[in-house]
């Protein structure tokens, strides 16, 4: 092709791309301003850290998001996934109040600063920020005690470690993760004093490559069973390469590790967003910091696997019932700290506070924080 | 039959213009038979897309918001280009720049606006030069290769600011969570009113200004364009090759820093994680396709950002995040075929 011709194509193809492009101009005409004619129904808008395809921590969001839509008729909900917690986060949820919802649901704990920006110019729609900090008149904070099931999850895993290492990979050093993290070695040690826990930090939350990394080295550290705080099943797929036991976390990961996976503290996000979108609805809410536990269902244990002793499930099941009766909590005294003195005495309970900014490990977990 | 690619001399107006068009429209051709197929609605999406990018005074500014750091990390990259230096380290050096910036008000935070910003901007530009100037003189004096290097340190970089927001910058009152404590306004770059558009533009229009003119009408400029052609005819004519990399590094990862600068001081008020969205490497992008010349990567970065925001929007019209990344990589794509094709003559030859 000479050059002439090259650039008698060239020519042609923006006449033609143009027409395409012209033709969609002028469909769009009336189609104009979609937004505006819908403004009758209720429109929820959710800001995603990952992925629903995450199988993780954004798919039980999404189940939840789901479960929205079908308890309440006529909402409808919209979606901005993968938003980065920098400086695209703000643009995202002003977009989501500007094509009219009436509230914003964000589920990363990045997401507090630009929300609470964004709230003040809005001050009559609604935000809910999933695992936040602060809130505002407009904004309420929402979470769950994760750490229960986790606890009963440890139970599981300290029932059934033969090497008694059982490995841990953790997103970041933070007071969500290290609670998760004491409460399973708490599950551990109650069943088996001699089982000790392996930290071993991916600092992603989102990361498949990573994960999976924390896993192996973890395998080859001699662990038997891993646990993870981290959005995707990797380190559950990595488990069951390896032939050894794991526990998942967000959804019921069975599938993903058919014969690795004992069970996995889940999130089920749906009840709570019904009962805040409704209240927002008919005007009844106000403000507030959730944090629901078992009781509320917002946290769960999912189906525990067939090969794992009925006195075990039993042992499980007795410790789920005082938890979900009130009668005890997982850090409830005496808890020793790793190098083995007491810091919470018998009889003592720690205050939500407390929890919340826990950034210490329990006796029995081997790692440190960064 | 085999193809050979000839470099070609000739650059006439119309075809800079064209091609770059051609591109966009391929693109936008490609992907809305992509979308067609996938059973969206193309018009529509199109329509979106545009319309998160250009549609309301709020979405033009957003656009400008993601241009700036696009634009101040395509000229820093474009600097040491130039001399055919591939500063691959923008994203460590935006990072510690920021990191240079949030230390100045850790320290000195109660100081006045006027005193605070510019102090911010030099400590950026300091720490963003240093970084540079590893790979620079490892690169000058041994020959260390400095792509891997710089691309190398962007890990130490942003392994440091973790450190720092982790550790001993972490805020009290953040409840354990990895946050550097919030600036003080007087911290905060001066905005547009209304928007989060900040002083930053100008920043970014003074630097492609002074850039052109240091590089096109200096003797040192002149100097950076030789050794970019050829390394052996500088030395032949005198020049100290090793000094003018050194120095070529310095200002390039200067720039960047002063990115990181503006991003923490005009968008989060903070330092922590996630301070830049890949501008480091995007700005590299960037810097080819506006073929190093300092006003057109302001405009190219200006269109990328609008792809970047007007893109990632129409989400929320059900289309999914993996083929919004799908339609802006075949923007890209074309335009970088696009960019070979016009600098090239394909030549097929029917010998073997």
């Amino acid at each position: 092709m000479n050059w002439r011709k090259l650039g008698i194509f060239l020519l042609m193809l923006v006449f033609a791309a143009t027409m395409v492009v012209g033709c969609g101009d002028s469909q769009d005409n009336d189609a104009q301003a979609p937004d505006q004619s819908q403004q009758e129904e209720f429109k929820v808008g959710f800001i995603y850290i990952g992925a629903p395809g995450d199988a993780g921590w954004t798919f039980a969001h999404d189940q939840g998001r789901k479960y929205l839509e079908e308890q309440i008729p006529g909402i409808k909900t919209i979606t901005l996934e993968n938003v980065p917690e920098g400086a695209d986060a703000e643009r995202s949820i002003e977009q989501l109040v500007q094509e009219g919802c009436q509230v914003v649901i964000a589920n990363s704990f990045g997401y507090g600063d630009p929300m609470l920006e964004v709230a003040k110019r809005y001050p009559d729609v609604s935000f809910l920020h999933c695992s936040g900090l602060s809130t505002a008149d407009n904004v309420s904070t929402f979470f769950g005690r994760i750490y229960q099931a986790r606890y009963l999850s440890g139970m599981i895993a300290g029932a059934m470690t033969e090497t008694n290492k059982i490995g841990y990979a953790a997103a970041y050093a933070i007071p969500e993760v290290i609670r998760g993290i004491n409460a399973f070695t708490l599950g551990v040690q109650a069943v088996n004093p001699d089982a000790t826990v392996q930290v071993v930090w991916s600092n992603t939350w989102v990361d498949p490559t990573l994960e999976k990394q924390a896993a192996e080295s973890l395998i080859a550290a001699g662990c038997d069973v891993l646990a993870q705080h981290a959005d995707t099943p990797a380190v559950q797929q990595a488990a069951q390469d390896a032939g050894i036991l794991s526990v998942g976390y967000n959804s019921d990961m069975r599938k993903f590790a058919p014969d690795a996976n004992l069970t996995s503290p889940v999130w089920n996000w749906g009840p709570y967003y019904v009962r805040a979108i409704s209240g927002i609805m008919d005007g009844t809410w106000e403000s507030e910091a959730y944090w629901g536990g078992m009781v509320d269902g917002i946290v769960d244990l999912a189906p525990i696997a067939d090969k794992v002793p009925t006195e075990v499930k039993d042992q499980v099941a007795a410790k789920k019932q005082e938890i979900i009766q009130g009668e005890w909590d997982v850090f409830m005294g005496p808890v020793k700290a790793q190098d083995g003195t007491v810091k919470v005495p018998e009889g003592q309970v720690m205050t939500d506070d407390e929890m919340l900014s826990m950034d210490w490990f329990v006796y029995g977990v081997e790692g440190t924080i960064e | 039959m085999r193809l050979r690619l000839v470099r070609r001399n000739n650059d006439s107006w119309l075809i800079k213009v064209a091609v770059p068009i051609a591109s966009i429209l391929l693109a936008i051709l490609v992907g809305w038979i992509f979308l067609a197929l996938s059973g969206y609605e193309a018009a529509e999406t199109y329509r979106r897309m545009f319309y998160g990018a250009f549609g309301s005074a709020y979405n033009i500014s957003e656009t400008i918001v993601k241009a700036i750091p696009l634009a101040l990390a395509g000229l820093a990259v474009s600097v040491a280009f130039r001399m055919k230096l591939w500063n691959i380290g923008a994203e460590g050096q935006l990072y510690m720049g920021a990191f240079a910036a949030g230390g100045v008000v850790m320290m000195l935070g109660d100081w006045p606006s006027i005193l605070l910003l510019p102090l911010m901007m030099v400590a950026g530009f300091i720490a963003g030069a240093l970084w540079g100037f590893i790979p620079g003189v490892l690169r000058a004096l041994w020959n260390v290769n400095e792509t891997i290097t710089s691309l190398l340190l962007n890990y130490v970089a942003i392994a440091w600011v973790g450190f720092w927001v982790f550790g001993p910058w972490k805020d009290p009152n953040a409840m354990g969570f990895p946050l550097a404590p919030r600036f003080p306004e007087a911290a905060y770059l001066p905005v547009i009113p209304g928007s989060r558009v900040h002083i930053g533009i100008l920043v970014a229009i003074l630097v492609a200004i002074v850039l052109y003119i240091v590089l096109k009408y200096t003797r040192w400029g002149y100097e950076v364009r030789v050794t970019g052609e050829s390394q052996e005819a500088a030395r032949y004519a005198g020049m100290d090759v090793a000094k003018n990399i050194i120095l070529v590094m310095l200002i390039s990862g200067g720039i960047a820093g002063i990115t990181g600068m503006i991003e923490v001081s005009g968008i989060t008020h903070r330092l922590q994680q996630d301070i830049s969205a890949g501008y480091g490497y995007t700005g590299i992008i960037v810097a080819w396709l506006a073929r190093l010349n300092p006003f057109a990567i302001l405009l190219v970065a200006f269109l990328f950002g609008a792809l970047l925001v007007g893109g990632f929007g129409v989400q929320t019209y059900g289309i999914p995040y993996a083929i919004v990344l799908m339609l802006q990589g075949a923007v890209l794509f074309f335009l970088l075929a696009g960019e070979i094709m016009m600098k090239n003559r394909v030549i097929i030859s029917r010998e073997d």
